[in-house]
């Protein structure tokens, strides 16, 4: 059973659909008790980490987060899911969850044709072995919508990158935990391919 | 690097796939649900479903379509066509929409572009804007906004409207040619370079679109970065298949799937 985490992210349950779609049983949850007995977590988002973060302190879900990273359940981040699991954001003042070190930055595209967001289609490619990766092919395509990427303090923690102007983390993972900076519920065949793989992966990394 | 985008546009009048041409005499093709999952395996970028039901009391069976298409589909998709307040523009994102298209009530109420955008963000609010050409020297671009499937003269510059909609918070542009809709002779690509060349957005050209190579010109000399095609599709002239290994042929940077 995967827990979806529940703070007016906007896309659980798109999330949730596909994971229907897939055959594996989740639900939607703010409950942060809940949360930490949970055998497996997925942390959606859209939008503003800012307003992400009030939310999820309001509910008491940061720190059931924590606690679950913590007992080694998997977890993956999804946007600002993904951002969120970093130390902090230049798109806030509020410090982040600090479970992967590392910041969030904004693109700042020297290029005028290169338009912020980033939203679209782009292309991964994996640097870094990881079982939740292993069905991403050269060259796949996945879904973007985000105006900050995720750079991690330590490069072990970067498992795949795009590009966008500058090379950015598209996918990074410590532990327990992988996060996608990409919509892995709204990226198609390959898409969906990582979130199958995310519900049986183990927590290891390798 | 971004790919350019391949987005089919689907017309729905009371649950039913139609495809309007010039927006009258709509003709029946199908489930829109079933056309739209078969986009997707085929390889599709993104969904626009436009709703064209005339009857507001008929508006419930676009949400069941919408989410019939969210429990099948997984790629991003849009919807547009009726949608006046935010609260109509959430019914259809917890529907499990992406992104809603503002048209008609935009114009007749700006505000609508920024209270969407405030309350979902900017990469949730496209701006349809349907523009025909304006006689001469009576617009500073040239051209005109018009509604209600292009009955209906604004009088508003296409160009100054594109802007606005950018400065209210709108996160794309679609620029709809009335006059190419419906042709299949290629799209406005002065008009689309015009709007793009203009606004910090992404532009979807609209209108017109016949063959692969009137896609090719709207990406490269129309500078938009995605292409809506219908009537191409609908009838099976080309598949999302042909359209993209000719755009990727060219040397477009393009999904390939298969």
């Amino acid at each position: 059973m995967i827990h979806i985490v529940d703070y007016d992210a906007g896309n659980q349950t798109s999330v949730k659909r596909a994971l229907d779609h897939l055959g594996v049983a989740s639900v939607i949850t703010s409950d942060s008790e809940e949360l930490v007995r949970a055998e497996r977590i997925v942390f959606p988002g859209v939008g503003h980490a800012h307003s992400a973060l009030e939310t999820l302190r309001k509910r008491g879900l940061d720190d059931a987060l924590i606690s679950a990273a913590d007992r080694g359940t998997p977890i993956l981040g999804i946007c600002v899911g993904c951002q969120i699991l970093l130390s902090d954001s230049e798109e806030t003042d509020l410090p982040c969850l600090d479970l992967i070190g590392g910041r969030c930055l904004r693109f700042r595209p020297d290029d005028d044709a290169m338009k912020v967001p980033h939203m679209g289609w782009n292309a991964l490619r994996v640097d870094r072995a990881h079982p939740v990766l292993r069905h991403v092919r050269p060259g796949d395509e996945v879904y973007f919508v985000h105006s900050y990427y995720p750079a991690p303090g330590d490069d072990r923690d970067v498992l795949a990158r795009s590009r966008y102007g500058v090379e950015f983390a598209a996918v990074i993972g410590r532990r327990n935990m992988v996060a996608a900076q990409f919509h892995v519920e709204k990226s198609g065949p390959v898409g969906l391919k990582i979130l199958g793989e995310f519900a049986r992966w183990d927590g290891k990394p390798c | 690097m971004l790919s350019k985008r391949l987005i089919s546009c689907l017309d729905v009048r009371d649950g039913r796939l139609v495809k309007s041409v010039r927006f009258v005499n709509t003709k029946d093709i199908g489930d829109p649900v079933s056309a739209a999952r078969r986009y997707y395996e085929a390889g599709l970028d993104e969904l626009v479903f436009y709703d064209i039901t005339a009857s507001s009391d008929q508006r419930g069976i676009m949400l069941d379509v919408v989410e019939e298409v969210a429990r099948q589909v997984f790629i991003p998709f849009s919807v547009g066509g009726g949608l006046r307040s935010v609260d109509d523009c959430r019914r259809v994102l917890e529907a499990g929409a992406e992104k809603i298209n503002l048209n008609t009530a935009a114009v007749g109420n700006p505000g609508v572009i920024s209270e969407a955008a405030d309350a979902f963000g900017v990469q949730a609010v496209v701006l349809s804007m349907d523009i025909r050409a304006a006689g001469s020297g009576s617009l500073p671009s040239g051209y005109e906004i018009v509604t209600h499937g292009g009955r209906r003269a604004t009088g508003m510059d296409a160009l100054e409207w594109a802007r606005r909609g950018e400065a209210l918070g709108a996160g794309e542009i679609v620029v709809n040619s009335i006059d190419a809709d419906g042709t299949l002779e290629g799209y406005e690509l002065k008009l689309t370079r015009m709007i793009a060349d203009n606004v910090g957005i992404p532009v979807i050209a609209s209108g017109g679109g016949g063959r692969p190579e009137h896609l090719y010109d709207a990406l490269t000399e129309g500078g938009a970065d995605a292409a809506l095609v219908a009537s191409m599709l609908h009838y099976g002239r080309y598949s999302v298949d042909s359209i993209k290994q000719h755009l990727h042929d060219r040397g477009l940077k393009i999904r390939i799937t298969n």
